[in-house]
């Protein structure tokens, strides 16, 4: 891989841009691999390229019926935060964070980190004690997060209008290091990292079917042909449930369309990002300078990344009364992507009922934030065949034993 | 946009009037079934990418439960029926055959 920089810039300038190489390479499968992950997002790409970064195993290939990076990596508001109330869901992250926070650095891929702060609003007495509640958690869970006050909202959001009437703002819980990344860069720049270490990515290749004898896994039919391995790992988020079901157990996952938008480009306004819970509305300003808008999911299985239209409304209609500014804005795209939804809103990481196969998934609405942290985890669990004490937890026995990790009240969109 | 007719009261509207409740036909399992079962009963869920069975509420209407049949993928409604049933009716099954002739349909091998 020839390393990007300045200097590299400079020389291709020189010679007409002819000695760019291709990012990753895209090989015909071979029959067999250590193991195969299904799904290039970046929860997947980041499996692999850490598989192979810290743990030495790189006879992995790494399936995608589309494109990588063409689900929910490419669909989210790109926030990045490990403010979470519990201490299993602070530590994967926050170690998240910790990694984005050299990502550019480690995959010598510029994601465009951006830790310009994430304010979460309280807009009513119940969240207001709820964050309370949550910045005493970070503290003892070593996460920067802290209280602020209305005054404090407005000398950090200047374009906010405190003061309701239907939703006033209280306060806020401020995370001055979380922030947002460059999502497409994210996928880009693991695959290119990960196929310099010899990880096969291998695109338009759908998963069919999963093979297995008596003794648990032994390969998956493909658009491409049967590809034979030891271990299976699949990290297709939405579409985990039909994945299940070809390898034959149910998962406590429901998928549901999330949906967001954008306006048009305006000059600089907002340089954080702000989560206004109870509305169902975050937003922050893109580096192109068009507000970038979350709303909410819809309540029914859905799997045509496209939202109900009420939702826009909702959400638009909210956030006009907090920033009265986007009144005069007008909505350029709207978009979809299928959440993969679990009972206490927290992911699975962990072994499946079939052996040699291994799940991540359940990440909901909030995957992008958690890639490198959990593709690292994920990766820890491949290599040794038991997840370590960072994915321990969200073991898939959780929800037979009793031991949700409850997110559900905790994360920063109301579900 | 869904749009759904309540068989409670037969009026036709959109989503917005309607909430949505989940799977249906659970299988219910009790304090005295084995951990499995019960794990299954709160938990797993079938998620489907195609036909589905679900749960709606009439909720800015007369406020019943319905049972409807849609399409995942497509967002279509095969049709709604009555909350008081174990299993889709004959006329449901028909509506989904009609348009999606490869279903396998689990009702029927049940029978």
């Amino acid at each position: 891989m020839k390393r990007y920089s300045a200097f590299a810039i400079a020389r291709e300038a020189l010679r007409h841009h002819a000695g760019w190489e291709r990012a990753w390479a895209s090989p015909e499968p071979r029959a067999q691999y250590d193991v195969v992950i299904v799904g290039a997002g970046g929860h997947g790409l980041a499996t692999a390229y850490y598989l192979a970064k810290n743990h030495g195993i790189t006879n992995v290939a790494v399936l995608e019926k589309g494109w990588l990076g063409g689900g929910n990596t490419g669909r989210n508001t790109t926030i990045i935060r490990s403010n979470y109330l519990q201490d299993e869901s602070a530590a994967i992250f926050e170690k998240s964070r910790t990694l984005y926070e050299t990502l550019s650095q480690e995959l010598n891929y510029n994601i465009m980190f951006s830790p310009r702060g994430v304010m979460m609003l309280a807009q009513t007495e119940h969240e207001l004690r709820a964050w309370k509640r949550t910045a005493h958690a970070n503290r003892l869970a070593s996460i920067q997060s802290r209280m602020v006050t209305p005054d404090e909202v407005r000398k950090i959001v200047k374009v906010i209008n405190i003061d309701g009437p239907r939703y006033p703002v209280l306060g806020g819980l401020w995370q001055p290091r979380g922030g947002t990344a460059r999502h497409d860069a994210v996928a880009w720049g693991y695959a290119r990292a990960a196929s310099d270490l010899g990880v096969h990515i291998i695109q338009n290749c759908a998963v069919t079917g999963v093979d297995r004898d008596a003794t648990g896994v032994t390969g998956v039919q493909t658009g491409k042909g049967p590809i034979r391995c030891n271990r299976l790992c699949l990290v297709v988020a939405g579409s985990s449930g039909v994945l299940a079901e070809m390898a034959g157990f149910r998962l406590p996952v429901e998928s549901l369309a999330l949906q967001a938008l954008v306006s048009e480009p305006i000059k600089p306004v907002l340089d954080c990002v702000v989560m206004a819970n109870t509305v169902h509305g975050y937003i922050s300003q893109s580096d192109k300078g068009e507000l970038v808008i979350g709303g909410g999911a819809d309540g029914f299985n859905n799997y045509t990344q496209r939202g109900s239209f009420q939702h826009v409304e909702e959400t638009v209609r909210a956030l006009v009364e907090t920033f009265p500014l986007i009144s005069r804005l007008k909505m350029l795209r709207q978009w979809g992507g299928i959440v993969d939804m679990t009972g206490d809103r927290s992911p699975i990481i962990g072994p499946a009922p079939v052996p040699g196969i291994f799940l991540n998934c359940g990440w909901g609405t909030g995957g992008f934030k958690a890639i490198p942290g959990s593709g690292w985890a994920t990766a820890e669990m491949l290599a040794d065949g038991a997840p370590r004490a960072l994915a321990a937890p969200f073991s898939l026995e959780r929800f037979a034993e009793g031991r949700m990790i409850d997110e559900s009240v905790a994360a920063a969109v109301a579900h | 946009m869904l749009l759904l007719t309540c068989p409670c009261c037969g009026v036709s509207a959109e989503e917005t009037e309607f909430h949505p409740g989940g799977e249906a036909h659970l299988k219910r399992s009790g304090p005295g079934s084995d951990d499995a079962a019960f794990r299954d009963y709160l938990f797993a869920r079938k998620n489907p990418r195609g036909v589905h069975f679900e749960r709606w509420r009439h909720a800015f209407g007369c406020g019943k439960w319905f049972h409807a049949a849609r399409c995942t993928a497509t967002l279509e409604v095969f049709g709604t029926y009555a909350a008081q049933t174990a299993a889709p009716p004959a006329h449901v099954l028909e509506a989904i055959r009609a348009r999606r002739p490869d279903w396998i349909s689990e009702w029927e091998q049940d029978r």
